[in-house]
């Protein structure tokens, strides 16, 4: 069996990728995926977590990770659209009229 | 139904019309409130009647009648009924309240019919009836404090009624605060009471304090928890009853309507004091320090007051003084050990009191608005029953015999001098004072209705008599205040347990008191008639001869001054400087208003943080997720 320190360390991996990914990327849908990656690290930690201990509960959380995302991403693609159709960019450094 | 068992319908009444008329009075006609208002306490009068004439055919073991109604407080020990008890003594003052109040709702249908508040008027008079009923038929010393806190109210809102004029709102403030005082006294006494009794009810309290193993006499000179309780009482008295030093508001309090002059300040609600002490015999028999303490005070505003009013020019102002003089009389028998020569006074003033001041109030309708008898003058022509009836009130007062006053005052002085330390002085001063009352109220009767008028045709339009729904009440407070000392008051309230042990006046000293007595009345008389229609000049002499006396009375001894500069002045001096200007305006203010700025500086720096940039926020995110991290890897 692969040791769980591997898979930890691939899920580190994926999520500091999500995290440059949300730092660099200036386009927001590349934002969303930077967050779909994270998430799924996420996941991976549970699915090992789960194999370890032997325990389903991990995996049965996994479902739930799985439809928050969906939900997520079909409200922030149709945030997207309604942005772009405002502003014709999907620049979010364009977009910071929300402040103080 | 019996004539007990509507005992409740009697407060309950007046409250009703208060209620109707404090509330939809606005939409109704006038003359339907003033029905409202008089009927309902007419209504509540004939129902006293019934309920006395029914209480006089039972043996005096009956007596006294008492309803409890519900448990208003309940608290521990601590029990207090809403009950009401009916003899001897809350029998009288319920006819008193009930048929003097009815006339006065009469007499006021005609007085106030030209104001703007008619409706608000007659809602606070009824509710005034509903709690002078409650405190006279109170079965206990709370719910009697109920009915005294709320006559209070009902003489502020009242004094206060014509509130957009500035003095009358002071004078009403006045009464509150001075009344207070007197509150306070009366408040402590029942919390000692309670303390002494653990009982707060009459029959309860009385019966104990019977017990003379547990409750000794008080000898004179000392001072124990009963001397206290009876001290206490007596401050409420006198602040509700007008004594020295806490008379100052009833002068001031003229500024309401004269019919309310005549029903709260005259006849009804500063007579509870009076009321107050004669249902706590018992009480203040076991205390005869406290007894002395009231005779003292009450014999001296008797003549103190009576002499400043010899002075006084308002025509409601010499009433008022004469008032605050002759509940001074009142006390003089209930502290003398007679409580049904006080009690039988009280009566008899009801009538006459009521009489002259409602009296006052046609002369000053007829005069369209003038107080000062210096301006009147020969009126006797232009109001002939407004003459007859004032001069009747006049009689009655200055104690001429055959009227009701002069058998009351006589009662009075006689208990004074049966007094067992001092009732020779008592006495002595009482007389004064009568001759005093007598001179002052024939120079009033002079002044207003003899001689030639004084006042110009330019300022006064047509002088009148006034409508009959104000004569027709004079006309029968006029007979009352003849018939009223026929009737054998103290005979018929000593069954109440209302008499200290004392040697009984013999027959021929008697006479002779009521001889000095009725010369001193006649001097009054003959006095008022050389100075002012025999030698017309001869006052304003003797005014300008004894010109520091003069301008002593007619400042009222400085008194409002002293308070002013002792109690009034500190007080507002403090509150402005100290605890507005420094507690509040720095300490209070100051406070808040450095909480406002820190929040506000500190958020002009942080409000940065929201840039509007999202990725500015995932950054605070991680940093507070590195945080979390940093703290459970430490």
């Amino acid at each position: 069996m692969i040791p769980i320190g591997w898979y930890l360390i691939l899920s580190a991996i994926l999520f500091l990728i999500g995290v440059l990914g949300f730092f660099i990327k200036r386009n927001i849908i590349a934002l969303l995926l930077s967050v779909e990656i994270m998430l799924n690290a996420v996941n991976l930690t549970f699915v090992a977590f789960s194999l370890q201990h032997g325990k389903i509960s991990g995996q049965i959380f996994v479902f739930f990770v799985l439809v928050v995302a969906a939900a997520e991403a079909a409200v922030g693609l149709a945030l997207v659209i309604a942005m772009f159709r405002n502003r014709e960019s999907l620049n979010v450094d364009r977009s910071n009229l929300l402040k103080w | 139904m019996g004539a007990f068992d509507s005992l409740w319908l009697i407060p309950i009444l007046p409250l009703i019309g208060a209620t109707v008329n404090g509330v939809f009075g606005k939409r109704l006609p006038k003359n339907v409130i003033g029905t409202l208002a008089a009927g309902s306490v007419g209504l509540s009068f004939l129902i006293s009647l019934r309920a006395f004439v029914a209480m006089l055919a039972l043996p005096q073991t009956g007596l006294p009648i008492l309803r409890d109604y519900f448990t208003w407080i309940q608290a521990g020990t601590f029990q207090a009924q809403f009950g009401l008890m009916l003899d001897q003594l809350s029998g009288l003052m319920i006819l008193i309240v009930t048929g003097v109040g009815f006339l006065i709702h009469i007499y006021s249908i005609g007085y106030m019919s030209h104001e703007e508040g008619f409706y608000r008027y007659f809602s606070y008079l009824n509710l005034f009836v509903f709690f002078m009923l409650t405190l006279v038929l109170a079965n206990n010393y709370l719910l009697m404090f109920v009915g005294w806190e709320g006559v209070g109210l009902c003489s502020y809102l009242l004094i206060g009624f014509w509130f957009s004029k500035k003095s009358a709102a002071d004078a009403g403030k006045k009464a509150f605060v001075v009344n207070r005082v007197g509150d306070f006294g009366f408040i402590l006494a029942i919390m000692l009471i309670y303390r002494t009794f653990e009982r707060v009810d009459f029959q309860s309290v009385f019966s104990r304090v019977e017990d003379v193993s547990l409750f000794p006499v008080e000898p004179l000179g000392t001072v124990g928890v009963l001397t206290t309780i009876c001290l206490l009482l007596f401050v409420g008295a006198a602040g509700k009853s007008a004594q020295f030093p806490l008379y100052v508001w009833l002068p001031d309090a003229m500024e309401g309507p004269t019919p309310v002059s005549a029903l709260i300040h005259a006849a009804t609600m500063v007579t509870a004091g009076v009321y107050m002490v004669a249902r706590s015999a018992a009480l203040y028999n076991h205390a005869p320090g406290a007894l002395f303490v009231v005779a003292v005070v009450g014999v001296f505003t008797a003549i103190y007051a009576a002499s400043i009013g010899l002075v006084q020019t308002d025509i409601k102002k010499v009433l008022a003084y004469s008032t605050v003089s002759q509940l001074g009389y009142m006390f003089l028998g209930c502290g003398a050990g007679v409580y049904a020569a006080g009690v039988f006074h009280l009566m008899t003033h009801a009538f006459f009191k009521a009489l002259l001041f409602l009296g006052a109030g046609s002369v000053i309708h007829g005069m369209g608005g003038i107080q000062d008898i210096r301006q009147m003058g020969g009126l006797r022509r232009h109001m002939p029953w407004t003459y007859r009836t004032f001069l009747v009130g006049t009689l009655a007062i200055a104690g001429i015999p055959g009227l009701a006053g002069f058998f009351s005052k006589d009662a009075v002085l006689e208990a004074a001098w049966s007094h067992a330390a001092y009732g020779k002085l008592l006495w002595a001063v009482g007389v004064i004072a009568a001759g005093f009352t007598s001179f002052y109220m024939f120079r009033l009767l002079i002044l207003t209705f003899y001689g030639a008028p004084r006042y110009s045709e330019h300022d006064v339009h047509h002088v009148h008599e006034s409508p009959s729904s104000m004569v027709v009440p004079l006309i029968i407070l006029a007979i009352f205040s003849i018939v009223a000392g026929y009737i054998d008051i103290p005979h018929f309230l000593t069954p109440a347990s209302l008499e200290t042990e004392r040697e009984a006046v013999s027959s021929s000293t008697g006479i002779l008191l009521t001889a000095a007595s009725t010369t001193v009345a006649l001097l009054g008389f003959a006095l008022a008639y050389l100075f002012y229609v025999a030698r017309p000049g001869l006052p304003d002499r003797l005014a300008a001869r004894a010109h520091a006396m003069y301008s002593i009375l007619v400042n009222k001894y400085y008194v409002d001054e002293l308070y002013d500069a002792i109690i009034v002045w500190p007080i507002v001096q403090t509150s402005r400087e100290l605890l507005w200007k420094v507690v509040d305006t720095l300490m209070i203010d100051g406070a808040v208003n450095a909480v406002g700025r820190l929040v506000r500086g500190s958020a002009s720096g942080l409000k940065h943080m929201q840039s509007g940039y999202v990725r500015t926020y995932a950054g605070w995110i991680l940093f507070g997720g590195v945080l979390v991290v940093a703290w459970f890897l430490r």
